[in-house]
């Protein structure tokens, strides 16, 4: 196990900002761009600190993405940065046509995904990025569980030769993982071992479907928690061997249940090992601005309603 | 600094884009698809480029030192790979595979399969981005390659357009050129309402002014004016350079000229036979 417990909270954003002005110390190619929104998504410290890495692109999210793709072509490894929302609904044929398709090394940085965007409501939250990029041929798209694998998934995007896209979230999160974790492109990490049931969990949802994991330990449940860093590729094997060991599977992601994780891995089971299974993400549905809390409760993605879907899915069993 | 064209540089100039007139007829003649009339009025321009203005090598197609090509009217495919052709990027012959399965020759430009092709386009509005972004790359890394990027008139309707204007503009990119193919029909439009309004994209000197950008205007079809305008910009330091290459649809066929008619309709055999005798008379 690679995980630890740590009552520190971290904002994966903070990481993002971080890691990034490393990178773009020490590698010459890596330039960030940014789609103004830098004191949000934190690309600031680039600007405030590397000076000539960070470009402005202003509020024009489709030609930033283009130039990224032109910028690509001369051997420079731009990173770009919006808010998922834009990225994966308003530039993506950008992505598609001159990103994904040429497959080049662009980096894409969906910040403020999911549903707890801070305040902003239906414009800004992105419960549709992981459906929409991970039906791009050549895309890679990730979702890291908190700021240790952030930066360990940046540093392998920046190895990496294509694009990437990389699901992030605003606010501070518990740490899950040690600082000696080691991310593995397409390879799922099991961070809690259980016999009765394994959650396949996304991104934020990881940390929730813990807790979730330990309110039904104390019932006498024991769960799995197997973590999904990699939507795509996606670690069938891995998925397979949960649903053989555990008999039962509830998928766990911060977005629609549409196209997401869910639908990812009920793919997989469907044509290789079919067992009772069920879902935990946003319904069909049009969020609003609120506070986390009420968020969580009301779209029905809480470590409660983990709970019951767990409860629920062990009767099909 | 003059570099006016000498007589016999521009009979040569002129035979290649007869050639290149023909060739696209009859390649979209034999594939029964493709377009015509966009790749027809781009025609000058683009053999100007290819054969005069711009640092390249068919031999060595990804040099980190050539001169860029972004065709953002990526529907006029055909035009540039006519002229690509006869410039020695592949053999004319391969011209008879375009638009068939697996083909290197796709409807519309793709940069991953056909050496020489700078960027995959045909979602207008995107290439005059990437260009951009060519250029702006050329600067950072210290290059003295110059990027070219055609675009449309109709295209210019798309917004994303003016944000890549904008940019360019911001970021003082004069080793980029941009070419509008200033044809004044695209593929519907304003059909026969005939105000000066109804052209695809309405006082574009104006505009491309106010955004800050070196504008010339010329005759799209003339050479001596086309390369007057590839010095002028050269020479030009500070502000990215728009050519606005007033151009006819169509150019070079009589009952094709500033005809919508023909943005994508394939000619008959008999239409192949008289466009062509026309282009061979025009040399």
């Amino acid at each position: 196990m690679v995980t630890v417990k740590s009552a520190e909270k971290v904002a994966m954003r903070d990481v993002f900002g971080d890691t990034l002005l490393h990178l773009s110390q020490i590698d010459s190619r890596v330039y960030a761009l940014d789609g103004d929104l830098a004191t949000s998504t934190k690309v600031n410290v680039v600007a405030e600190k590397n000076a000539p890495k960070f470009l402005q692109m202003g509020i024009a999210e489709q030609n930033m993405m283009s130039v990224a793709a032109g910028l690509a072509t001369t051997g420079l490894q731009p990173w770009a940065t919006t808010f998922a929302a834009f990225l994966s609904k308003r530039a993506i044929d950008q992505i598609q046509v001159q990103i994904a398709q040429p497959n080049l090394d662009v980096k894409m940085i969906g910040a403020y995904s999911g549903l707890l965007t801070g305040l902003t409501g239906k414009t800004h939250q992105a419960l549709e990025d992981i459906a929409i990029f991970r039906s791009l041929a050549n895309m890679v798209v990730l979702a890291p569980a908190d700021g240790v694998e952030t930066k360990k998934m940046m540093e392998f995007a920046n190895e990496y030769h294509g694009p990437v896209y990389i699901r992030l979230a605003r606010d501070p999160l518990p740490t899950v993982f040690s600082e000696d974790y080691k991310f593995e492109l397409g390879k799922a990490v099991k961070v809690r071992d259980g016999k009765d049931v394994t959650i396949i969990s996304t991104g934020t949802q990881t940390g929730r479907s813990l807790e979730a994991a330990e309110k039904l330990a104390e019932e006498g449940i024991d769960v799995a928690v197997l973590h999904m860093p990699s939507i795509k590729p996606l670690d069938k094997e891995a998925i397979i061997q949960a649903a053989e060991e555990t008999g039962a599977i509830v998928t766990s992601e911060e977005h629609s249940i549409y196209g997401g994780l869910g639908s990812a891995v009920a793919e997989v089971l469907v044509e290789e090992k079919p067992v009772p299974m069920l879902r935990i993400g946003v319904k069909d549905r049009n969020a609003e601005s609120a506070s986390n809390e009420a968020l969580l409760q009301k779209y029905e993605i809480s470590s409660h309603h983990i709970v019951a879907r767990v409860r629920e899915v062990l009767k099909k069993k | 600094m003059s570099t006016l064209l000498d007589q016999e540089k521009v009979v040569v100039l002129k035979q290649k884009a007869a050639e290149t007139r023909k060739l696209i007829l009859e390649t979209v003649h034999h594939a029964g698809a493709g377009h015509i009339g966009g790749p027809m009025s781009a025609v000058e321009t683009l053999v100007s480029l290819f054969f005069e203005e711009m640092n390249i090598n068919p031999e060595d197609p990804r040099s980190e030192n050539r001169d860029r090509f972004v065709l953002s009217k990526g529907h006029s495919a055909i035009a540039l790979y006519t002229v690509m052709a006869q410039r020695g990027y592949f053999p004319l012959e391969e011209l008879n595979t375009f638009d068939a399965i697996g083909s290197r020759l796709q409807g519309h430009p793709d940069m991953k399969i056909l050496p020489g092709v700078d960027m995959s386009t045909g979602s207008l509005g995107q290439g005059i981005s990437a260009a951009v972004g060519i250029a702006l790359g050329g600067k950072l890394c210290n290059k003295d390659f110059r990027t070219y990027c055609m675009i449309g008139d109709g295209e210019s309707q798309e917004g994303q357009v003016w944000e890549a204007a904008d940019i360019a503009a911001r970021y003082n990119l004069d080793n980029l050129v941009v070419i509008m193919d200033y044809n004044k029909l695209q593929q519907y439009g304003w059909a026969g309402v005939e105000t000066e309004r109804d052209i695809p994209v309405y006082a574009p000197e104006k505009r491309w002014e106010a955004f800050g950008w070196n504008v010339i205007s010329i005759n799209g079809h003339d050479f001596q004016e086309i390369t007057k305008a590839f010095d002028q910009a050269k020479a030009f330091k500070g502000k990215p350079t728009i050519i606005i290459a007033n151009t006819i649809k169509g150019k070079g066929v009589s009952f094709m000229e500033n005809s919508y008619s023909w943005h994508a309709r394939i000619p008959t055999d008999e239409e192949l036979k008289a466009a062509i005798k026309e282009i061979g008379m025009g040399v």
